[in-house]
């Protein structure tokens, strides 16, 4: 289902806040690529710069403290970066669209279910009513909600939690856009109501080719939705590759670590690895390598910022021990 | 599930029976509640009720003490007006002047309020300084400058109320959309690439209402007390209108020999702010949620 035709590309994207106490770099330098149809993992930990990573590529990162300063998004091959409000808002909702983390917050107190559906289903075409209505309910039925006719006469505060993500979802949904961001939007759901989320999110992409940008700090997530990961770090991506290749040959001891603290169910054992000390402070990072103060390879060569090496093909990390030339 | 007819708007029936349910729960403050519909009752229907016409003049009346003729149930003024009627075409001019100022004065300080609050910036900055200039003048100095610059007449009147109460409401609405404009749903609506406008206008105000509501109704007092204390001073409308600010000054010479000339309208004042502020207070613990919850 994934092609080889490339829908949205980063490179070289820096989003830094000017603060009173300093530049923070939340995005510092990141590059990809997400194909038509496939399913993009951006892990890491909080405040890694993986929300920030989507708010720049839908322009609309904090203002007035945060400024992209540098690097270029192509949606469909033309730079997001040089496109005026209008534009960027035509880009919004029907090209890239994105779901949120907590769905008890993501809807309107004061409307309707329908009232909200409507607002954005009525945005490309004047339609009547009637077929606003009977679209609505197709969206509505199409995120397994029971009864969709009644449901649009409710108030978001009359649905539960994993509901309301279904509608979060079916709104983003609604103007078809080719690109889904979903920021952690299972993190406050419960375990059963995720995996119902998580099918549903994957058969969605199935009818519509969008592709999924998935944010999460859940591998077990990642392996169960993605097609290929990037790990980030203090605003880098520090290593990225095919889902397959990235749990079978981890090549940054970040990654390493990382799923070495995912919790094993086979493995009898009562001590859950953990990495030492604590993130870098982004307004202030260390010269060279951001990990090299908490990892455990460190050497010399480690004061130096480590380029993109290739482990195999579609497979990268920034890490000096990859270094071939060696 | 076959339900194939339509049933909004069986559920919004349901949902306006619901909230009716509440209001009638929450024990209505019935006097202050009469008491405004006797007002509005007069206001609307002065003509009609008003035994006499309150400009007409019957030197031969004057001063005429309350229940000495069943005529003059309130008794009579300096050139022997009727001050019953008066109070009741008095309840007119209040009404209109303070219902005015406050829609002005409220939907001038909402569109700036949730301007200066969502754009945030210079914008913000601003507005909020002139807000704050607003707000640091004593209200009835300004609103007295106000009208000394246009001068006098029922319009401007208005004008000199709404300018000087805009800065409450803007400040609050503000206040309001700075929480409101972070929450997720504002950003959703941004996402799905909702203009700004409509950002503002379709998830930030209706969210605002209910705050507004409230003051609203508790600055209602303020404001007739603001209208009355122009009148007082000369600074309202014509001398002789029957507007109960004038009625007061028109007594207050003679208060100790004729005082049925201030205290009538002075207590009509006091028992309309007092009834407003009752239904403001009764308002703001039905429409916060929190109260609600603690109910």
């Amino acid at each position: 289902m994934a092609s080889n035709e490339t829908i949205l590309r980063v490179e070289d994207l820096q989003t830094h806040f000017f603060t009173r106490s300093g530049v923070v770099k939340a995005v510092d330098g990141i590059s990809f690529d997400l194909h038509r149809g496939e399913t993009l993992g951006i892990v890491g930990e909080s405040g890694s710069g993986k929300s920030m990573t989507a708010w720049s590529i839908l322009g609309l990162v904090p203002q007035p403290a945060g400024r992209i300063v540098g690097g270029k998004i192509l949606y469909q091959g033309e730079n997001l970066l040089e496109k005026n409000t209008a534009e960027m808002r035509e880009i919004r909702g029907k090209g890239i669209c994105m779901v949120m983390q907590d769905p008890s917050t993501s809807l309107n107190p004061v409307f309707t279910i329908g009232n909200q559906v409507y607002e954005t289903l009525r945005m490309d075409t004047r339609q009547s009513r009637a077929s606003l209505r009977q679209r609505a309910v197709e969206l509505l039925s199409s995120v397994r909600i029971p009864a969709p006719e009644r449901r649009l006469a409710s108030f978001p505060h009359q649905m539960s939690g994993g509901m309301r993500q279904r509608v979060v979802g079916a709104i983003a949904m609604s103007r078809g856009p080719n690109v889904l961001i979903a920021d952690e939007p299972t993190t406050s759901l419960d375990a059963t109501i995720q995996l119902q989320y998580l099918t549903l999110l994957k058969e969605i992409q199935a009818q519509t080719g969008a592709a999924i940008i998935f944010i999460t700090h859940d591998f077990g997530i990642v392996a169960r939705m993605c097609d290929r990961v990037a790990v980030m770090y203090a605003g880098k991506i520090i290593e990225q590759a095919d889902v397959l290749h990235l749990f079978d040959n981890p090549s940054h001891p970040y990654t390493e670590a990382l799923l070495r603290s995912v919790p094993d169910l086979d493995d009898q054992t009562d001590h859950l690895p953990s990495i030492e000390g604590q993130p870098p402070a982004l307004d202030n990072l260390p010269a060279g390598c951001s990990f090299a103060p908490r990892c455990p390879h460190v050497f010399a060569k480690c004061g130096e910022f480590p380029p993109e090496f290739e482990i195999e093909p579609g497979h990268l990390a920034r890490c000096w021990m990859r270094d071939g030339s060696n | 599930m076959a339900a194939t007819t339509p049933n909004i708007f069986e559920a919004r029936t349901a949902d306006i029976w619901r909230l009716s349910g509440r209001l009638r729960r929450a024990r209505l403050p019935w006097i202050p509640i009469l008491v405004l519909l006797l007002i509005l009752f007069c206001a609307a229907f002065a003509e009609l009720i008003s035994p006499h016409d309150p400009l007409k003049i019957n030197v031969l009346d004057r001063h005429m003490p309350p229940g000495e003729s069943s005529d003059y149930l309130l008794g009579t003024d300096s050139l022997g007006r009727d001050i019953l009627s008066r109070l009741i075409y008095g309840a007119r001019t209040t009404v209109i002047i303070s219902f005015v100022s406050l829609i002005a004065g409220a939907a001038a300080g909402t569109v700036l309020g949730l301007v200066s609050g969502y754009f945030g910036g210079w914008v913000d900055a601003v507005i909020m300084r002139c807000v704050d200039a607003a707000l640091g003048f004593p209200t009835v100095l300004l609103a007295m400058i106000i009208v000394v610059f246009l001068g006098t007449g029922t319009i401007n009147i208005i004008l000199a109320v709404a300018l000087t109460f805009w800065a409450r409401f803007a400040r609050m609405a503000r206040g309001d959309v700075l929480a409101i404009k972070t929450q997720d749903f504002v950003t959703l609506a941004r996402i799905t690439g909702v203009s700004t406008p409509v950002v503002i206008w379709r998830h930030i105000f209706p969210n605002v209402v209910n705050t507004l509501t409230v003051i609203s109704s508790l600055m209602v007092g303020q404001i007739i007390l603001l209208e009355a204390a122009l009148s007082f001073l000369g600074l309202g409308l014509a001398p002789g209108s029957p507007a109960w600010g004038i009625m007061v000054a028109e007594g207050r010479d003679i208060l100790l020999d004729v005082w049925w000339l201030s205290v009538f309208p002075g207590l009509a004042i006091t028992i309309v702010v007092l009834a407003f502020n009752f239904f403001g207070d009764w308002l703001r613990d039905t429409l916060d949620p929190r109260m609600r919850q603690a109910q």
